[in-house]
């Protein structure tokens, strides 16, 4: 029988405050453990969590940019379970009225454009890090993490393949991005994706029963828990067992996921509001205001790219996917026509050297404008394309200006014609082999000779220079 | 809703709470009552009447987004009955 897996995410990101959601610790990521921590956030009794005021603009920015309805009134609630990471036994997060509710975000995957509805963004505070201790079989907690402020951003069951939960990922993530609310960083678990996967014989209307997986902190363990989970489910039902619906949690690893909790019960949440914090009221005049400091989105950037600088769909896709790589390319081109051959530097060399050296887009070590400097000198003739390369590298490596560059090594072009011609002699004279192969009719032989010259200059001979003078030489 | 020996022990095992029989047998009788008062308030009609999300009448009490230094992590710890490496140490937990 044929299947189809439909997913849904619970995606939860930190938000990038200066401060805990209910105290003034630091959010820092990192540091000793149990130094950015309080009384409010080990849950001390007796004290009181006020809410910082960003975490309600960022929920409020999060839901605009991604068409959601924004609640007048909502209000915070007490989501009660026995777990060590959190000290107070409940975590503080929105129930039943969620900041924001009913919203969408258009992906594209293999060129086709599919809106994915977003269910709810809510307000919630992470939990502390536990660390296992096997030898001792004890666990340690640090507490820097807990309080940290989170969004819950829940999507519909709208997803039909691994593929398209990527192409949501990186919608979203670059929304946040460009928002500025969350760094997004998935290694330090700044962003991170539980995923609702069912699955159906094709036709069927009804959904199946769905499990959750959690522990997924890379793109790339996302696609292989996806893919584990869908065949050890259609395995399952083709054997005549039960899904059960069920936390489970990704062993990446292993490359298999196992149930997390066996107890029923453990969902048994008792969601109560919580007393100790008053609501939320987001009335029309702070909405707007957060409404008009939103920078503009990296959908409507992408279709400026393709109208305004006539580049193809898949440059300004790759070029608005990161906030920091399209303020760069925008940048290098500010004065600069040639916008196509900027694209096809930061596209090609700047990523790829980027990725060799395991650097982040943060990262770049030298000036936009710099990349302009060096497609100048292309367009004028000033370098071959040959030796831009090995400029762009220096540039990379050593943040030197490519004018510089190539002035101080010797770099431009060599057309003097004098020059090349004792060059093309010499050449001749050492290859009389394939001088000979020329003369009966071998093109190839042609090619090998101008190579040759190419050597000898070190690449910088002018190649069509050089082809004029060989065919006269050759012919004489 | 009918609250009966296994609601007791349900909640119980949720809270992490070891109760006697015969604590167990009061408790069933106090929450009995309290749910029986409940079950009185739900005749009234309250269709008009908008959930209630916090007592008093105020909204929006809010702190700035400015982070000043924790406490020191020696006095967080000083009531914890376990702790190493400058972490909280509890019994092993098993997810």
């Amino acid at each position: 029988m044929e299947y189809e897996v439909v997913i849904g995410l619970e995606v939860h990101a930190e938000l990038s405050t200066k401060s805990k959601i209910y105290c003034s610790c630091t959010t820092e990521f990192g540091g000793e453990p149990n130094t950015h921590a309080c009384p409010i956030c080990i849950g001390m009794p007796g004290v009181l969590p006020v809410l910082n005021k960003k975490v309600v603009e960022y929920a409020v920015r999060t839901g605009l940019a991604t068409n959601c309805h924004i609640a007048q009134f909502s209000k915070q609630d007490r989501k009660n379970y026995f777990y060590p990471d959190l000290p107070k036994a409940f975590q503080t997060s929105q129930y039943d009225i969620p900041i924001c509710s009913s919203g969408h975000i258009d992906i594209e995957v293999e060129g086709r454009t599919k809106r994915i509805g977003i269910t709810r963004i809510h307000i919630e505070e992470d939990a502390g890090k536990l660390i296992h201790d096997d030898q001792q079989s004890a666990s340690l907690i640090d507490f820097n993490r807990c309080g940290v402020p989170l969004i819950e951003i829940v999507s519909e069951p709208d997803m039909r393949s691994a593929q398209e939960v990527i192409a949501y990922l990186e919608s979203l993530k670059a929304i946040l991005e460009y928002i500025d609310v969350c760094n997004c960083k998935m290694q330090e678990g700044s962003l991170r994706a539980d995923v609702n996967l069912s699955v159906r014989p094709i036709g069927q209307k009804e959904f199946g029963t769905r499990t959750e997986m959690k522990n997924l902190n890379s793109f790339k363990a996302i696609v292989r828990a996806i893919e584990g989970e869908t065949k050890r489910q259609i395995e399952a039902i083709e054997g005549g067992a039960d899904v059960l619906q069920e936390t489970r949690r990704w062993d990446d690893v292993k490359g298999i996921s196992y149930s997390m909790r066996s107890k029923e019960e453990a969902h048994d949440y008792r969601f109560f509001p919580e007393p100790d914090l008053m609501p939320i009221v987001i009335d029309d005049k702070w909405k707007q205001e957060i409404e008009e400091s939103l920078p503009e989105l990296p959908e409507v950037r992408k279709k400026r790219y393709i109208s305004e600088f006539g580049l193809p769909n898949y440059d300004a896709s790759i070029l608005t996917g990161s906030k920091v790589l399209a303020d760069f390319f925008e940048e290098a081109v500010k004065k600069f026509e040639n916008k196509k051959a900027v694209a096809n530097w930061i596209m090609g060399d700047l990523l790829r050297l980027l990725k060799e050296k395991e650097m982040e887009v943060e990262k770049i070590p030298f000036p936009a404008e710099y990349i302009s400097k060096l497609v100048m000198l292309i367009d004028k003739g000033t370098i071959s394309g040959t030796i831009a390369k090995k400029v762009f590298e220096k540039m990379f490596d050593q943040n030197r200006d490519p004018e510089i560059i190539v002035k101080e090594e010797g770099l431009e072009v060599l057309s003097d014609e004098n020059t090349l011609v004792v060059v093309v002699k010499k050449v001749l004279q050492s290859n009389s082999p394939s001088v000979e192969d020329y003369r009966k009719g071998k093109q190839r032989a042609f090619g090998f000779l101008v190579g040759q010259v190419m050597k000898e200059t070190k690449g910088k001979a002018n190649p069509k220079i050089v082809n004029r003078i060989l065919k006269e030489e050759l012919e004489k | 809703m009918e609250i009966t020996k296994n609601t007791i022990e349900h909640i119980a095992n949720l809270s992490r709470l070891d109760l006697t029989e015969e604590e167990k047998s009061m408790l069933l009788f106090d929450m009995k009552q309290i749910i029986a008062y409940m079950d009185k308030l739900k005749e009234l009609d309250t269709s008009k009447v908008k959930p209630t999300a916090h007592v008093m009448q105020i909204n929006n009490v809010f702190r700035e987004d400015k982070s000043e230094p924790s406490y020191p992590k020696e006095k967080l710890l000083a009531n914890a009955p376990l702790s190493e490496g400058g972490c909280f140490k509890v019994p092993k937990v098993v997810e």
